[in-house]
């Protein structure tokens, strides 16, 4: 599946709930439990994603000419918003995550959703997975 | 008790909205209370009648603001009955209270090897002041350790207390854990050791009688936007003596009596430690708060902050028994507020602060800047909801269906 058909295949899943923050939430974390497991010696240091309020690791592979991601949080919430950026761009090639526009993000109403704070640092997960992107790109190039 | 809590309600606009399609249900009063329209008008009409710099100008605006700027003084003095006006100074709040006085009588008194005393449940602001002047001067912080359930250990403190000891700083009331702390037997046994006594009154002034005089405290340290009053106005109380004696705090205007490239004489008390322009409307708008409190009256406002406390409480005891103690309280000191922190078994603190943000619940979640404090109790931190005057039994049932639900949820 493309980046595209994965987040159409989100915002249909997600608007089951109409706008209902608590199912909504609910479901998100229900989501965070289908991230493959992260081993705990990944989880250090370089690999947090800075300016999250909670903790959030995400470590890159680069096999095959795709990107693969091992990623957790701390917060079950996180999880599932980590979940869904795993789900899209995981096992794709470095163009294919630089060049995806998630807009998947406002159709799910995430921003009102969860909050400037973590809309911020979701953003930053957003931006550190690109950067590994771009990182293997300009290497296996 | 208060009774005609709707009509208590209705004087404070905000209560009535909703936050995601929810009725607010306002639980984070710890962290600041709201502000009744009495407050708001008041802070309204100075800028739009009243608005001129204090103590300067002869023209009337400012002969206006001044009358009421000091009128507020009047009132805060009389609120936590200090001897006169004069040892009231106003500040932007409580940490700037604490770090006038670590900077001055800090400055002035600690020498190296001397001692200050605080306590494991103190916030931040009543920690890294004294720890950065104890660092310049080489004096030590010591740390009085509590139990399990909340409560000082006194038998601590009487073995921390010496002569070595220079100032007890001191939580009257934890923002954290809802202790009152025997704050009186503190004050009698660090006297009787020569040492001077400050205590933050940040989350006491909202609930507690204060007598500044009968309690014989040195300093106490008052947050307006805790009490009801805008945000950026705190109060200093110290008594005279010690103020008279300490340097001054922030060189500036208003604070001086004479300058001279060559030297600079200070102003009387409280104007010595008040240089520049305060904030006026804040400090004007504050004194409605005062009167506000005053009308209902803090025996009442405490009895139905209790009561509301206890449902809270007995609620969530019905549903640890249904769901295997899935709540953990923390914070269960005898004598204490209606401040309670808690945690919920495999549950991050952040996602239960979202969850109820989903059911228009505004709680705190995290360390409520009292790392220590959540360190002794190997915790990263908490959920805490802190009540009100304005808070009725109906709100808690609907926190406490709420956490029903996310129990539910996290035991699946
Ligand atoms: C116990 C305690 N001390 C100090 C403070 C800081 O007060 P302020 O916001 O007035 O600086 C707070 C507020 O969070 C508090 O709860």
């Amino acid at each position: 599946m493309t980046t595209t058909d994965i987040q159409n295949e989100i915002i249909d899943n997600f608007s089951l709930f109409e706008g209902d923050m608590e199912s909504t939430l609910f479901y998100l974390m229900d989501l965070g439990k289908k991230l493959p497991a992260m081993p705990d010696e990944h989880k250090t240091e370089t690999y947090i994603v800075k300016g999250c309020q909670s903790k959030v690791w995400v470590f890159p592979t680069f096999i095959d000419g795709k990107v693969h991601f091992e990623a957790d949080s701390n917060t079950e919430i996180t999880k599932g918003l980590v979940y869904l950026l795993w789900s899209i761009w995981n096992a794709k090639t470095p163009e294919e995550i630089l060049n995806s526009e998630l807009f998947f993000i406002d159709k799910i109403g995430m921003s009102s959703m969860i909050g400037s704070q973590r809309s911020n640092g979701f953003a930053n997960m957003i931006k550190q997975m690109k950067l590994y992107a771009l990182a293997y790109k300009t290497k296996g190039a | 008790m208060l009774n005609n809590i709707n009509n208590i309600r209705l004087q404070f606009p905000i209560l009535h909205q909703e936050v995601n399609g929810k009725p607010l249900v306002y639980f984070d009063n710890a962290a600041t209370t709201q502000k009744p329209k009495l407050v708001i008008d008041a802070l309204q009409r100075y800028y739009e009648l009243d608005n001129a710099n204090i103590h300067r100008a002869a023209h009337t605006l400012a002969a206006r603001s001044t009358e009421y700027f000091e009128a507020t003084r009047k009132t805060i003095q009389q609120f936590i009955n200090a001897k006169e006006e004069a040892e009231c100074i106003f500040t932007k709040g409580v940490t700037e209270s604490i770090n006038l006085v670590a900077q001055t009588w800090g400055k002035a008194n600690l020498k190296a090897g001397d001692e200050v005393l605080v306590t494991t449940m103190e916030h931040h602001s009543n920690i890294v002041p004294w720890q950065m002047i104890c660092e310049e001067k080489g004096a030590i912080l010591k740390v009085i350790p509590i139990s399990n359930s909340g409560d000082l250990l006194m038998e601590e403190f009487d073995k921390l207390l010496t002569s070595k000891t220079k100032m007890v700083a001191c939580v009257w009331v934890s923002n954290a854990l809802g202790t009152i702390n025997p704050v009186k037997e503190i004050i009698q046994k660090a006297h009787a050791v020569g040492a001077i006594v400050l205590l933050d009154g940040a989350q006491a002034c909202s609930h507690l009688q204060v007598d500044v005089q009968a309690l014989g405290c040195d300093f106490l340290t008052i947050s307006s936007h805790k009490l009801y009053g805008p945000t950026g106005v705190g109060v200093l109380y110290g008594k005279r003596e010690l103020l008279e004696a300490m340097p001054p705090y922030q060189g500036g205007g208003e604070m001086i009596k004479e300058v001279t490239f060559e030297k600079t004489t200070y102003n009387e008390i409280p104007y010595k430690f008040e240089a520049g322009t305060p904030n006026i409307g804040g400090v004007i708008a504050f004194k409605y708060a005062l009167d506000f409190v005053n009308e209902l009256g803090k025996e009442n406002i405490a009895k139905h902050e209790d009561h509301l406390l206890k449902h809270f409480v007995d609620g969530v005891t019905q549903i640890n028994l249904l769901n295997n103690h899935a709540i953990t309280l923390v914070g269960q000191a005898n004598n204490k507020v209606s401040v309670q922190s808690f945690t919920i078994n495999n549950m991050h603190h952040f996602d239960v602060g979202m969850m109820l943000d989903a059911k228009g619940i505004a709680v705190r979640t995290g360390h409520h800047c009292t790392q220590p404090l959540m360190q002794r109790f190997n915790l990263e931190g908490t959920v805490r909801a802190s009540f009100a005057l304005y808070n009725t039994t109906a709100e808690v049932d609907v926190l406490l269906q709420a956490l029903g639900s996310i129990v539910k949820f996290s035991n699946r």
